[in-house]
């Protein structure tokens, strides 16, 4: 047998097994991805953001957590490259231990609402009839609602803290990926292969958990990646109103609320967790644009 | 709402009903079934979800007499759909409870807050139409060059940017350091009281008054939290005004229109963009509705006494009547300008109708 | 134009419209597309059909002659002349003008080409105020002239109709008035029958006859069927990947000598088929590769 090159193998005219029709997929879809410049520059602040938040722990100089009231409110300079806090914490520390709790909520967000998006999504669109119907009323209720205000009224009766913000984040986010997967399921239900499957004995859950619910994902993905950044942003609000994590937890929203009242002579206290988010919120929106350009090139944005 | 309007259209069709009406009603269920969704979650929110909804009201210093009396008052005691129904029953008769903080009907409290929250949600949408609109254009005609560039980016980062951390740059800017707009608040306390309240909109007000001197600071205090709320309805709209634009521009009969030799900005404004009016209208609506909510974290921001401040303000105070009340009304208005905007869709689009 | 010039210039019988190896090439990531590889014709005051599969460049050659070829295009020709303009080297408001005023096109689906938001009547009045000084009103007459004369009934109500309100035939015929209102001397008609059904189709080509003859007007007609070509128009053009394979009369078809001609006649089924009894199977056309690289056309 000859020997093929790792390319020649990714872009073969006939794959020979189903994983390399998975790979070829991917490559080509990461071709495509990559004569995108800005969203390369969105993957690589996302991914920057997952690695800053992994190596934490060797690239910053303290826990961010103890105060030293002698070095507070220090403008930025060669000890502290984005100055200290009120309490005379590093804020490039603190920001960089930030990020892990931007990757909690964004984690933890996602793991709620997908699963749940998808299967309300796919069980309406598959069943139709008066499951559709309720399931879709129930969505659109849902899909109505001002999400920071049902957030904060969810947060006001259950209590501040990370959690019931995550919480509440994730029942004001769910719709949109419930519309979604039912679109795709109302598409998909009437092919062959899925009669071919329910001729040959495959439970309804079945049918769903196998066939459709994975071909609804790469359009719930898109999704998700693009309503992250507002994910984000939310949680930051929530943060600034303080109902989200506590101090002395290092959540950017909740940085800029306390050093809101050094504005105007510490510049640098509430301005640059702001950055933080802005960037962060920036990678992602440019991800889900390039995402979608790959997936979907003729919604032209 | 696409489900109740085909089972409507359905039904409708059966009983020979003529379409407006059935589309009218199916308008009209929708907001109904969706104010019972919206008044069932604030329910939930207030009297299931915490673990015990007298002391979210009266707070834990509260005597067992005190206590009794409001878990009798709330009916407590009754089974859960009971209690829903009377709660249902007090919100239609424009009962929103009692706010704790003020000890002042919630309804009213809300009724006079509501309008400076009006004003600049109204204020801001403007700005993000006339600024936004023609942003989004002018990059959809020079797609890939560099007015399309510099349009993408300021609008990326128009709703990248936390909206509570904008304005406070920008009031660090433009008010400390360049004096170039009036600080917090919608007046200078100076000019409080004067002019008469007829509508509740500062500007109109003074306007009305003729007192020119108050009518120019009120929009000095305005002008900043406007813009910083516009720049993200400017950014919303730009793109999608250009994501449309480039839509139609590919479109057969543009191909057409030149063909009969008319000047290019004809073509741009009288054909592509009369197409893209249509869906637009939805997007406007959709995006003052989200200013209603966006203003929550402005109004913070910048002291502006609107319904979002009052929210806030309630939250810290654990006023859970006036925190779920104004819930309630922003909800209600948010998916009414939605179901509105639908509407008028419907209406205007010549396809449709 | 006058009927006074329109008579003299019928009797002058330069050509209308000068195509010398006209060139389209794209300029895609993957390289230069070349739509079409030198082009040449002429056309007077006659029709002329120009026939061709999908690709064959016979769409992009009426685009480039607009000068309405997509961004990305490049256009390159030795000559490319309108009764005299050079179309090539005109400016924006020379060929602002041209179009509609001296050459016009007629599009495939009214449902896509027509402005769905603007009533009929206003369409077929901006095409008429366009390229003159009339007033409103006059233009409201113009208009339901037209209308009348493309043998729409109620000019009125379809003057006030939306596009998606009026049939498919309609839809042409309100096209063709549309194009015809400022009285061009050239059309071009872009498959302009496909999209219709057979006894629509034979409707629509009348009227379309019938108002190129009165006015002395010529007529490039595009499309892949040739039967139809070869029974509306007086001259054929043949194209493929790009180039003009062979030109005849119409007349003259069944003597097509290219093998690409002689192909696509052997692939068009015959009722009697054919008359030594031939054809007993329907033909696959067989191409050669040789045909795409560029040679002197047959005529």
């Amino acid at each position: 047998m000859s020997v093929v090159s790792l390319r020649g193998w990714l872009l073969a005219e006939v794959p020979e097994s189903k994983a390399q029709a998975r790979c070829q997929r991917l490559f080509i879809g990461w071709l495509a991805f990559k004569g995108n410049p800005v969203a390369v520059i969105g993957l690589l602040i996302i991914a920057s953001l997952v690695m800053i938040a992994v190596l934490a722990p060797w690239i910053t100089t303290s826990d961010a957590l103890e105060p030293d009231l002698m070095g507070r409110l220090q403008p930025p300079g060669s000890e502290h490259w984005l100055g200290t806090d009120e309490l005379g914490r590093d804020i490039l520390d603190r920001i960089i231990w930030g990020s892990r709790i931007t990757l909690y909520i964004v984690g933890l967000v996602s793991i709620i609402v997908v699963p749940i998006g998808l299967l309300i999504g796919v069980v309406a669109g598959y069943m139709g009839g008066w499951v559709d119907t309720v399931l879709m009323r129930l969505t659109d209720i849902f899909l109505a609602f001002p999400r920071l205000i049902l957030a904060m009224a969810l947060v006001a009766a259950l209590g501040p803290g990370l959690e019931n913000a995550v919480l509440a984040i994730a029942l004001t986010t769910w719709s949109p990926f419930a519309r979604i997967a039912r679109a795709e399921a109302l598409t998909i239900r009437n092919s062959d292969f899925i009669l071919a499957a329910r001729m040959q004995g495959v439970s309804t859950a079945g049918i769903l958990a196998r066939h459709v619910a994975p071909l609804c994902m790469s359009s719930v993905i898109v999704r998700l990646t693009l309503d992250m950044a507002g994910i984000i942003l939310t949680a930051a609000g929530l943060g600034f109103l303080g109902l989200g994590a506590q101090p002395p937890t290092p959540e950017w929203g909740a940085m800029i609320s306390l050093g809101r009242q050094y504005l105007i002579d510490q510049w640098w206290v509430p301005t640059m967790p702001g950055i933080a988010i802005l960037v962060v919120s920036l990678g992602f929106n440019l991800l889900g644009d390039g995402l979608r350009d790959v997936f979907d090139p003729k919604s032209g944005g | 709402m696409a489900a109740a309007d085909s089972g409507l259209a359905a039904a409708g069709s059966t009983l020979a009903l003529p379409p407006k009406l059935v589309r009218i009603s199916g308008f009209i269920a929708s907001l109904i079934l969706t104010f019972i969704g919206l008044t069932a979650i604030t329910f939930t929110i207030g009297r299931v979800m915490p673990a015990d909804p007298v002391l979210a009201i009266v707070g834990d210093r509260a005597s067992q007499e005190v206590y009794d009396q409001v878990f009798l008052q709330l009916g407590l005691d009754q089974p859960i759909y009971v209690q829903y129904f009377k709660y249902l029953g007090q919100l239609l008769q424009g009962d929103l409870g009692t706010s704790i903080m003020t000890a002042q009907p919630v309804a009213d409290d809300i009724l006079r807050f509501f309008p400076a929250t009006l004003e600049l949600a109204t204020v801001a949408t403007l700005l993000g139409i006339f600024v936004g609109i023609p942003m989004g254009v002018l990059a959809a005609v020079n797609q890939g060059r560099w007015p399309d560039h510099v349009v993408r980016i300021i609008s990326l980062i128009g709703y990248s940017a936390p909206i509570f951390w904008l304005g406070m740059i920008a009031i660090l800017i433009f008010y400390f350091k360049l004096d170039w707009v009036a600080g917090p608040g919608r007046l200078d306390v100076f000019y409080d009281s004067i002019v008469d309240p007829v509508s509740g909109i500062l500007i109109l007000d003074a306007a009305l008054a003729g007192e020119w001197e108050i009518f120019h600071n009120a929009i000095a205090h305005l002008i900043l939290p406007a813009s910083i709320l516009g720049t993200f309805a400017l950014a919303y709209i730009a793109r999608m005004t250009r994501s449309f634009m480039l839509d139609q521009l590919s479109q057969e009969y543009i191909l057409t229109a030149r063909v009969k030799g008319i000047p290019e900005w004809q073509v741009i404004w009288r054909h592509a963009f009369r197409n893209v009016l249509v869906q637009l209208i939805t997007i406007i609506g959709l995006t003052y509705a989200s200013l209603l909510e966006g203003s929550v974290l402005t109004e913070t921001i910048f002291s502006w006494p609107g319904i979002g401040l009052y929210i806030t303000n309630s939250l810290f105070n654990n006023d859970m009547n006036a925190v779920l009340g104004g819930t309630i009304v922003v909800g209600v208005c948010f998916v009414g300008i939605n179901l509105l905007s639908d509407l008028l869709y419907k209406l205007v689009d010549p396809r449709v109708r | 134009m006058s009927s006074i010039r329109r008579v003299v210039a019928n009797v002058v019988d330069s050509p209308l419209l000068s195509v010398e190896d006209l060139h389209v090439t794209y300029h895609t990531p993957t390289g230069p597309v070349l739509a079409v590889k030198g082009v040449s014709f002429e056309l007077g005051r006659e029709k002329l059909g120009i026939v061709g599969e999908s690709g064959s460049g016979k769409s992009q050659t009426g685009r480039a002659i607009l000068g309405l070829t997509a961004p990305g295009g490049e256009v390159r020709a030795r000559r490319l002349e309108f009764q005299d303009t050079d179309l090539l080297r005109a400016d924006k408001r020379t060929m602002r003008r041209i179009r509609g005023g001296g050459i016009s096109m007629i599009m495939q689906d009214p449902k896509y080409s027509l402005n769905p938001v603007m009533t009929v009547g206003k369409q077929i009045e901006e095409a008429f105020l366009v390229h003159s000084n009339d007033s409103k009103p006059e233009a409201r007459r113009r208009t339901l002239e037209m209308l009348r004369a493309v043998q729409i009934r109620e000019p009125e109500r379809v003057y006030r109709a939306y596009p998606h309100e009026v049939s498919g035939g309609m839809g042409q015929r309100i096209m063709i008035a549309m194009m015809m209102i400022p009285e061009p001397s050239i059309i071009i008609a872009d498959e302009p029958t496909s999209a219709l059904d057979v006894t629509v189709q034979l409707q629509v080509l009348a009227v379309l006859d019938d108002m190129i003859s009165e006015r002395g007007m010529g007529l490039i007609f595009i499309s892949h069927d040739l039967n139809l070509i070869a029974s509306f128009c007086d001259r054929i053009l043949i194209m493929y990947g790009g180039q003009v394979m062979e030109e005849c009369r119409a007349d003259e078809l069944a003597q097509a000598k290219h093998p690409y001609t002689r192909g696509l006649l052997n692939c068009l089924p015959r009722l009697d088929g054919g008359q030594d009894g031939s054809q007993d199977e329907l033909a696959v056309l067989r191409r050669d590769p040789a045909w795409l690289e560029t040679h002197e056309k047959m005529s």
